[in-house]
Order: C-alpha cells, then structure tokens, then sequence
C-alpha cells in the first residue's frame, strides 16, 4: 500500500516536470467586460496554434492594470483607459512604458429585472443618473414612466446594482453619468472605482449579471453580450440628438466613428455620449495592455502574432458575440504600432 | 406533589426536550447540506466535467479537469511542506526542546493558526507572488501549506506526548540513542494519530478558496509545472456560483458535491484509524 | 547521577556527563538540531507574517493614524480610506451568528453531555464534527442559491410584517445583506460551541451533579443551575473560538453580503465585511495607499483573532482545571 502510494506519487511529480516542457504559456488577467469575446479568442487561437496557450483571468479592469504593473502577468485588459498617473507609475517601475491596444467595440447597457416587464424600457440620461444617485427610487417615478407609456411599471423599489471591483464597465458608465450629469460629475466622479451612492455590489461583469438576474425589481450596467445571453431585458438610452437607442452594433460602430478618424497615437479615447443620430451613447473601446519591452522573446513574438491575428481574423468572431469590429483606420494604426514592442 | 414542583418538573421536561431540539437542528443541517449537494450536484456530474477544460463564455459542454489536478498539484505540494515542517517541529517540541523554546514555538503555531484564511493569501502574495512575478500554482501551495503547519504540529505533538514514558525508558535502557528511540519507538507507536493529524490538516485545506484568490490566480488551460497560474475546484465553485449562467451553476454544484464527499471521506477515514485504537493507551 | 561512564556506548541520556562529540557521533545532536531548525521555522514564518502585515500597512497608519477606525469614507478615487463600514460589517454578521449559534449550540451541547446516552452522544457529536469540516465556499454555494431566495421571498418578508417597526426590519429585501451572512456564519460556527461546551460540560465532576441532585433540584435545574456555571469559563471559551471562526471567515460572506460598504441600522441592509473587501480589491488596488489600507484592515483582523482565539484558551484551560482541581469522579 505504502509502496503503491509511494511510487505513484514519485510519478505524478515526475509528469508534472515532464509536462512543463513545450507549450508556451502567456498569462493575462483584467476586464471582464470582453471576457465573453477573449476566452473565444484565446480558445480558437490555442485549437490554431496548439503550443500557444493564451490563459486569460477575467478579475476586472482595475486588477488588469494593478496586476500588469506589477509584472505578475504578461499583458492586461482593461475598458477604462490608464490614466496619466497610472502610465507614469508603469514607466518607473519598469523603465519602459505599456502600450493599449483596443480590441473590439462594446456597449454598455442598463438591464433589469422587473415582472412582468420583457419589452426594453426607454431610459433618459437624467433617469440612469437619477437611479444611480438614489434619487429615483421607484420604479413607477415619472422620470422613468415619462417616456414609457404603455408600460405599467410597478411602484416597488428599484435595487441598484452596481460592481463591487475596480472595472472598466464601471469607468465606461460613470464616464457617461458624469457628462450627463454635473451632480454625479461633482458627487462620484468617474472612475473604475468609486463611492457608489447606493447599490449592491457584484464581482465582474458577470456578478453584476447574476446579481440582476435572481434580484426582482434590480437594474444593473453590463456589458450587451452579457444581457443576450442571459436573457434579460435591457434598455433603450437617449443619445445626444435625442433619439432612444438600443445597443446594437451599428450604434456603437455609429459612435466610434468620431473617434476613429481622430484616434490619438496611444489609443486612449472616450466614446461615451457621441454625437451622431443612431450612436449609442454608452458604448466604449476596450483595450489589452501591452508591455513595450518584453524580454522574453518567445512571448513577444506570440503576443504580436496573436495581435495581427486579433484584428484579422479574430474580428470575424465579434459580431456572433454582439461586439462591435474595430473601424479600418484604427485596425490600420494598431497594426503599425505593433512594431513598437519589442 | 405541590403545583410548584409540578412546574419545575414541568419546566425540566420542556427544556431538557428544547435541548433535544437543538442537537437535532445542528445535526440535521448536516444532512441538509449533503442532501441539496447530492441532490444539485448528482445530476450535473458528468464525464465531461471531470475531463473536459472550461469552454469559453457561455458555451456548454466544459468541465473542470484542470481545476481537479490543479487543486490535487496545490494540495500535495502543501502537503510536502506542513507536513515536515509540523512533524519534525512537533518532534523537537515533544522529545527535545526546553520549556521556553516549546512555549515560543507553540505561541507562534496558535498565532498562525488563527490567522485568518484571507490573511494568509495577503501573506502568500507579498511573499510568493510579487517577488518571483507570477502567479502559481507554488504561490497556491505555499499558501496552503502554511496553514497546515499548525494543524500537524499541534497533533502531532499531541500524539508524541502521549506515548507512554515506560515505552521510552525500555528503549533507552535497551542502549538506543535518543534519535533511534524517537524514530523506530515513539513516532511508529504514534502514527496513527499523526497520521489522523495529517489527513485532518490536509481535508482542512482542500476546501480553502481564500489564499487562493491571490496566489493561483485561475487557468482556462492545463497549467503546466509549478510556476503557472492554476485552475482549483474551490476557486472555481466560486466564481461559476456567482456568474449568470445556468450551465457554469450546474457545474458549480458538480464541484461542491465533489469536494465535500472528498473532504468528508478523508475525515471519516482519519476518525476511523484513530478510533481503531491507538497503539498505546493514552496516559 | 553525576558519574561518568563515558566508556559505555550507547547509554544516552539516563548516564550523565558525555562529551558533546560523542553525542553528535551518536547522530541525537544532529537529530536535535534537524528538528530545532524546523521548529524555529514555524517562529520565523509567524514573525515574517506579522512583520509583512505592519510593514505592509505603514502608509495608511501614517496618514491616517487612529482616524482609519472612525471614518466611514471608502473612495478610491479621492484617496480617502476609512475601516468603519468594515468594521461594523464584521462585528454586526458576527453578532446575528452569535445571537443564532449561542443558544442552539449551547443547547445542543447541554442534550449531548448531560442527556444522551453515550452512544448517542458520541455519533452525534461524530456528525457535528464532519459539519465543521464542510469548507466555506460550499457554505457560499448553498447561501447563493438556497438561502438568499428563501430570505428574500419568505423570511424577510415575514419579518417585515411581523416586526417592520424596528429598525433593524426595515428597509427593502435583497435577499443578501447583513442578516443572510449572519445566518450563514452561525451555521458555521455552531459546531465549535458544541463540540467545545460539550467537553467542558463533560469535564465536570459528578458530584457536583449528584449532590445538585440529592439537594432535590430536577435534571434541568442542576444542569442549568449548577453544571452549565461551573463550566461557564470553557463556554465562555467557545463561543470567541466561535466569534474569532466568523469574524475572519471570507467566502461564504461575501458571497452572500451584498459588497456594498454600508453601515445601517437595518439587517436587510447589503454591508461589507473586512475579509470580504480585501478579497474584492486586494488584486486590484491601483494605489499605493488603496492597497496598504487593504493590508491595514486585514492586519486589524488578524490581531483581533489572535486576541480572541488567545482568550478563549486562557478560558477553556480555566475550566479543565478547575474541574480536574476538583477530582474527577
């Protein structure tokens, strides 16, 4: 018996070394808000290249970029661009700087669950605001029920859900809250973090989600994919020329266009609250966090070759996932920035 | 029988019932919780869940192979160092050391058994993670193997004491040394309590989720060596448990069920060798 | 004692007066040392920790001193760190546990010790032992997914209705909040207030039952009156053990909680707990004071665990040797 327990072990042990050799193993960690789209892709690229493994942990943008900085993982992902700050601190700590690198166009909705109600509600700038702030508290109030007629919406309590991690989802939508409203703008401000007024709180896209979903009378921001997918309702937000749009990809391409044209060298952008009649407002880039020195010269050339297979062929793969493709131009920039890690 | 004492028989009844009642609540929550796992969790457990890899978001049809191995690879490395670590520290404690050392020693083997399963990650993570630049599966260990450091040395200590001196004094009298004494007397007369200590120490670890979360990180993939990011059944009944899809549920109650009958089968197995009897009676 | 028989080989300890070589030739030095070494590890691993812990929070205890205690403002954005939410958190799950897992524990302890036929006793007390080894994620697991509905849809409502005039019953039903891991950690903690009160309750001499009953008191009487004060100090002991379990417990809280720092007179308030937050943000924790205050909470629940736990063993020692004082009988 001993001896049984004995020899096996020695073997385990034995396979674990023999296993470490071959396959490459790139480790990434960050936003949860693509998750749905990476895993995909790191999946296809894996069955593709079967010695690359791409291991992506979707804890949210906030970790994405602590745990890049920290040198703890190969790359981050991140929806809320690094700010100045947070680029200075990554330059000094590894002398050299982090390129971002979007990946795919997303939407940020308002989900909820209320009974009774599958249509999509129509939400104005000063509603969100209002629920998030905790002003609005039911959810048969005449900001809500203005532009909903035809809905009966109940006089119970709205439960506000919100994330409980560092997220750029939560950046996208305070951004948002914050162009829309000065009261939040002076309040909570905008952040991957910040002092929610009210709410409960979920862990990563997904928490919210689950959240939303087994909470009666909740409402909660995640990103589209995550709304599909879970079959939840999810509302129409009024644009900046007024319309009610639904998350969709042609809005959140209609909103990237500015910024397409006009993308600045580091690809850090806003596109919340565009201009253009079918733009949906709450949508965002989101962007992998790229070292600008990697040492390793196996990882570098399979985080580059995974890049230029990223916004190729990957971009097949976003519209089955209701993200939106990256615009030509930004595809055309992105592929020479490439070259800058070396 | 006066109306007083009628009462207080009355009285004594009554309570003595509620007492009743409440063991039966405590233990039947037991049951409670093995009956909903079994129940939730027998009609997930699948084939694939034990050798497929997780599919990407929302699909279905993955498993948790890896966080089965990974869990196996962060508990045997935990095991490779608590289990020295508390066996020889406990033989020290109990065959060498003077009154002082053995009161530093065991102050300091209570304090890091308190410490809180979240605190230990903390550690783990300034100690493991940062320095050496990854999460992994060493990080996972390490962390799980601090806490089965108290656990063994305690015990074992225990069990070591417990052999009876007359044992000792006929060895030594028969011309072995102190150190041939400990290793073919003492600790063969104790191994089935520490044995019972190591099983324990091992099934209180198996279940731990908290220093896993900054140590192990996760994997969608097989993780490779030691020095990876793992994928764990704790960490992973975790995470599906509190995401929105009904598949990632069902699999999140798969793991359960297979972790607890793991757990409670090592601690049955433990209780059972101790209870086949000690080689010696305890003093 | 006293004389050398240095020329005896193998002789060890119960002959004085061997050189140090000789031992060492014997291998009982080397084995000494080898065993030393291991032990001192476990010391040097314990200061290592508290060490990481102290340094680890200095920013936050410089910039915020005692003040980190009495703030309730936790905003990353504006660098402002306050424990209180935290705190209360904590303390008031750890509260509804005790409130729920004192009696029933006890109780339970009482009907074991005093009551059941040893048989009984014993297999009982086998099955809440098993309960106690049941880890904590699977505590989430079932708190997630049968506790929070049945809160939500059944009991807060009731409470509501029944007892809405309180304070602490009012307020909009989550399902998660202060009130659902107060519940779930008293689940978790009764096994350690049963299997601990079991034994003082066990430890006490016969006679001080035997003469409670002759005096002409019923069963209840003199196990209430009599046995449960003499081992109030051992009971006393299990319910920090207890307390020290919940307070530091991290999975199944925040699982159920609801992660929102909030302090609130209602249970059906969501909160958070100190173990909880740093499980939350510690891998996220952009600044540097963001973190250290993360490292500071948990170096806050560390101590007070160590305090606790140390407590309750001074307790626990109190009882066994007073009843050992008095003779077991």
């Amino acid at each position: 018996m001993k001896r049984i327990a004995g020899t096996t072990l020695a073997l385990l042990t034995l396979a674990c070394f023999v296993l470490a050799q071959g396959t490459l193993s790139i480790n990434g960690a960050g936003a949860t808000f693509p998750y749905p789209i990476y895993s995909k892709w790191f999946d296809e690229y894996h069955k593709k290249f079967s010695t690359i493994q791409i291991n992506y942990q979707s804890q949210g943008s906030g970790a994405g970029i602590k745990q890049v900085t920290e040198g703890t993982v190969d790359f981050g992902a991140t929806d809320g661009p690094m700010n100045d700050e947070q680029l200075k601190a990554y330059r000094d700590k590894h002398g050299s700087g982090i390129l971002h690198f979007p990946t795919v166009l997303g939407a940020v909705v308002p989900t909820y669950n209320i009974s009774n109600v599958t249509s999509s509600l129509k939400f104005t700038p000063e509603a969100l605001a209002g629920i998030y702030l905790g002003k609005i508290t039911k959810w048969n109030d005449l900001a809500i029920t203005g532009p909903n007629k035809g809905v009966s919406l109940p006089a119970n309590d709205i439960v506000v859900v919100h994330r409980a991690d560092g997220s750029g989802t939560t950046y996208c939508w305070t951004d948002y809250l914050s162009k829309i409203s000065d009261e939040w703008k002076s309040k909570v401000g905008k952040g991957t973090s910040v002092n929610w007024p009210v709410g409960l709180g979920g862990k990563g896209n997904e928490g919210v989600m689950g959240v939303v979903k087994q909470t009666p009378n909740s409402i909660g921001y995640v990103e589209l994919i995550y709304a599909i997918q879970n079959n939840t309702p999810f509302g129409d937000v009024r644009n900046s020329s007024g319309e009610f749009v639904k998350a969709s990809l042609a809005g959140v391409s209609a909103a990237a266009e500015g910024a397409a044209k006009n993308m600045p060298d580091d690809f850090r952008v806003s596109i919340t609250d565009a201009p253009g009649k079918i733009a949906y407002p709450i949508s965002t880039f989101t962007w992998l966090l790229v070292p600008e020195k990697i040492s390793d010269a196996a990882k570098r050339d399979a985080l580059k070759g995974f890049l230029n297979w990223m916004m190729t062929d990957g971009q097949n793969y976003t519209e089955g996932l209701a993200y939106g493709k990256l615009p030509p131009p930004v595809v055309a920039k992105e592929t020479k920035a490439i070259a800058k890690i070396q | 029988m006066t109306s007083r004492l009628r009462w207080r028989k009355f009285v004594s009844g009554f309570m003595l019932t509620m007492t009743g009642v409440c063991a039966l609540i405590s233990v039947s929550v037991l049951f409670l919780i093995l009956g909903y796992l079994v129940y939730h969790g027998g009609i997930s457990i699948s084939w694939n869940f034990f050798t497929k890899l997780p599919a990407p978001v929302g699909e279905t049809g993955g498993g948790m192979a890896n966080a089965i191995v990974g869990s196996g690879k962060m508990l045997l490395l935990a095991t490779f160092i608590g289990v020295p670590i508390g066996f020889l520290g406990a033989i020290y404690l109990a065959e060498f050391s003077g009154a002082t050392t053995a009161f530093v020693v065991r102050y300091a083997a209570d304090l890091l058994n308190g410490a809180p399963s979240i605190v230990i990650g903390i550690f783990a993570y300034a100690l493991v993670v940062l320095p050496f630049k990854h999460f992994s599966t060493l990080a996972g260990g390490f962390a799980l193997g601090l806490m089965m450091i108290p656990i063994t040395l305690r015990s074992t200590e225990e069990f070591l004491r417990a052999v009876p001196h007359p044992l000792r004094e006929g060895a030594m009298a028969l011309g072995a040394s102190k150190w041939k004494t400990i290793a073919t007397v003492i600790v063969p007369a104790a191994y089935r309590g520490i044995l019972t200590a190591v099983l324990l120490a091992f099934a209180r670890v198996a279940g731990e989720t908290a220093p896993l979360l900054f140590t192990a990180l996760g994997n969608s993939f097989w993780s490779r060596g030691w020095n990876q990011p793992t994928a764990s059944l704790p960490a992973m009944i975790y995470t599906y448990a509190l995401a929105p899809y009904d598949d990632w549920h069902r699999q999140a109650w798969a793991a359960g069920l297979v972790l607890l009958v793991l757990i409670l089968v090592i601690n049955i197995v433990a209780r059972a060798i101790l209870s086949r009897g000690i080689a010696v009676p305890r003093s | 004692m006293g004389t050398s028989f240095t020329s005896v080989p193998g002789a060890g300890p119960l002959v004085g007066g061997r050189s140090f070589l000789s031992r060492l030739r014997q291998g009982d030095e080397i084995a000494r040392l080898i065993t030393l070494m291991f032990a001192i590890s476990v010391v040097l691993v314990t200061l290592l920790l508290v060490f990481e812990l102290w340094q680890g929070s200095v920013l936050p205890r410089h910039k915020f001193g005692f003040n980190f205690f009495r703030t309730s403002v936790w905003d990353p954005i504006f660098d402002q760190f306050g424990a209180l939410p935290f705190i209360y958190g904590t303390v008031v799950t750890a509260g509804v546990a005790l409130l729920l897992a004192v009696p029933l524990g006890i109780g339970a302890a009482i009907f074991l010790a005093e009551l059941a036929p040893t048989r009984v006793s014993d297999t009982l007390e086998f099955f809440i032992d098993l309960l106690a080894a049941v880890p904590s994620v699977i505590y989430g697991l079932l708190g997630v997914f049968i506790v929070v509905p049945v809160m939500r849809s059944y009991i807060q409502p009731a409470l509501k209705n029944a007892l809405g005039f309180l304070p602490l019953f009012q307020g909009p039903a989550f399902g998660v909040g202060f009130l659902t891991a107060g519940i779930v950690l008293a689940i978790m903690v009764i096994p350690y207030i049963i299997s601990v009160s079991r034994e003082v309750l066990l430890s006490v001499p016969r006679d001080q039952r035997e003469a409670a009953l002759s005096l002409g008191a019923t069963r209840w009487e003199s196990t209430w009156k009599v046995v449960v004060p003499f081992a109030r100090a051992g009971i006393f002991g299990s319910i920090f053990l207890a307390l020290a379990r919940a307070l530091g417990e991290t999975i199944a809280v925040t699982m159920v909680i609801g992660n929102t720092p909030a302090i609130s007179a209602s249970l059906f308030s969501p909160g958070y707990s100190i173990a909880a937050v740093i499980a939350n943000e510690l891998t996220e924790a952009t600044s540097n004071l963001h973190y250290q205050s993360l490292i500071e909470l948990g170096l806050v629940l560390f101590l007070l665990t160590f305090i606790l736990n140390g407590l309750a063993r001074l307790l626990i020692l109190a009882t066994a040797q007073r009843g050992s004082e008095m003779g077991h009988v």
